[in-house]
């Protein structure tokens, strides 16, 4: 494609024996450009070298439909291109659905959990601990997302509590729409709590809001003290953060708080536990920071 | 790739923008990021020319603003500049700065014919 004017691929005609070909760019174009720079325009392309063809005839004043401006513009009647101000932020349509959904889940009263973490950090497992662990206490339903597979959404379910699969395809986090569509479907029972499972992937999800009240990082001692000084921005976005898998320190060279210093140097704010999804160890701790959690937010939504 | 996603929506606000100034194409669009902030520039180049083909903004050149970071140093009591957002105080050497500019990400503005 030619990056200063635009035309698509299948437009651009470029000579290699005569730089300005059909193309306009070395005579009309009046926003100045210096074709010094690395232009770079395939020449090996299969093109009829027709410079008599129709569809990319910048200066031909027979062709009324192209505007006749200084600029060159290429649109019909326009005769100038011009600048138009922005100034919205790029996540802004995502953040305005995490908006929508967070409303929706305060309505209801949802306290709502999104888990970040590399693959095989044991998230699956820990949720469905968590999820025994608080049987007859609070109400839970999940929402997992992973490329493919409903096999996570079906290791939830065989705790009982219900639970919804996303698919992100090629997608490597969620977002804020897809959660929108599967809370409605999930529809949680007012004043329980939702966990969401992001897609296993400690980079992209750290930007995108899906409305929930923390961001949980999850990260297992089998994957090395300075994954948050490698991986800062979802350590960053979390507020808590989950060493998993403690049952197997013994077996290896793990330093916890070398670790734990490392997160608390990204993130200053960040809350940390030690858990094991297969002992239980630190479960009882994860249990009663989210009971906390999901009350003072109740009573932060209550005062308004 | 979620660099994938941000480009559709650089694409999605300016030719929403775009269709809301009555423009025919978009040749241009400006976008701001934060030195902090997750997302490479290199990757976004990658991916505009292919997400905005079949849009109004076929074609359009997507120029990059790298703003650079900077946080405020309770320790120095002063807003120092910040290349990562885990770096120490340059003038302290403490760990306790918090970002106060560099995490931007926006469209600031296009060039519409």
């Amino acid at each position: 494609m030619c990056s200063v004017c635009g035309c698509g691929e299948a437009q651009v005609v470029i000579d290699k024996g005569k730089p300005a070909g059909g193309h306009a760019h070395a005579t009309d174009h009046a926003h100045s450009h210096d074709h010094d720079h690395g232009h770079d325009h395939d020449h090996d392309h299969n093109h009829d070298h027709n410079h008599d063809h129709d569809h990319h005839r910048h200066h031909d004043e027979s062709v009324i439909d192209y505007g006749q401006g200084a600029a060159g513009a290429h649109a019909p009647g326009v005769s100038q291109e011009r600048m138009v101000a922005i100034e919205r932020d790029i996540l802004s349509k995502n953040d305005a659905y995490a908006r929508e959904n967070r409303r929706a889940l305060a309505a209801k009263g949802v306290f709502a959990l999104n888990f970040v973490s590399s693959p095989g950090s044991g998230k699956t497992a820990l949720l469905a601990r968590t999820i025994e662990a608080l049987k007859g206490r609070l109400a839970v339903s999940v929402i997992e997302g992973d490329q493919q597979t409903s096999n996570d959404a079906e290791r939830i379910r065989a705790t009982g509590a219900p639970a919804i699969q996303i698919n992100t395809g090629k997608g490597c986090h969620l977002d804020a729409h897809m959660v929108g569509h599967a809370i409605e479907t999930l529809d949680p029972e007012p004043n329980s709590t939702l966990f969401i499972e992001n897609v296993g992937n400690l980079v992209c999800p750290a930007g995108f809001d899906l409305g929930e009240a923390h961001k949980v990082v999850v990260l297992s001692v089998t994957e090395g003290e300075d994954k948050p000084l490698k991986y800062p921005d979802m350590f960053v976005a979390a507020d808590l953060l989950l060493l998993n898998k403690s049952d197997l320190l013994p077996h290896l060279d793990f330093d916890v708080g070398l670790c734990l210093a490392n997160a608390l140097r990204i993130n200053p704010r960040l809350q940390t536990l030690v858990v094991s999804a297969k002992t239980g160890e630190g479960l009882a701790a994860f249990v009663a920071w989210i009971e906390a959690s999901a009350a003072r937010r109740a009573a932060a939504l209550a005062k308004g | 790739m979620h660099e994938m996603s941000l480009t559709e929506s650089i694409v999605d606000i300016a030719v929403e923008a775009a269709r809301k100034e009555g423009a025919l194409r978009v040749t241009r669009v400006v976008v701001d990021v934060g030195a902090l902030s997750h997302v490479e520039p290199e990757a976004l180049e990658f991916c505009f020319a292919a997400v905005a083909r079949g849009t109004l903004a076929e074609g359009a050149r997507l120029e990059i603003t790298r703003l650079p970071g900077a946080g405020w140093c309770p320790d120095c009591g002063k807003t120092v500049a910040l290349s990562e957002r885990f770096a120490a105080c340059p003038e302290c050497g403490g760990f306790r700065v918090q970002m106060t500019a560099g995490d931007e990400l926006k469209v600031r503005e296009m060039e519409i014919a």
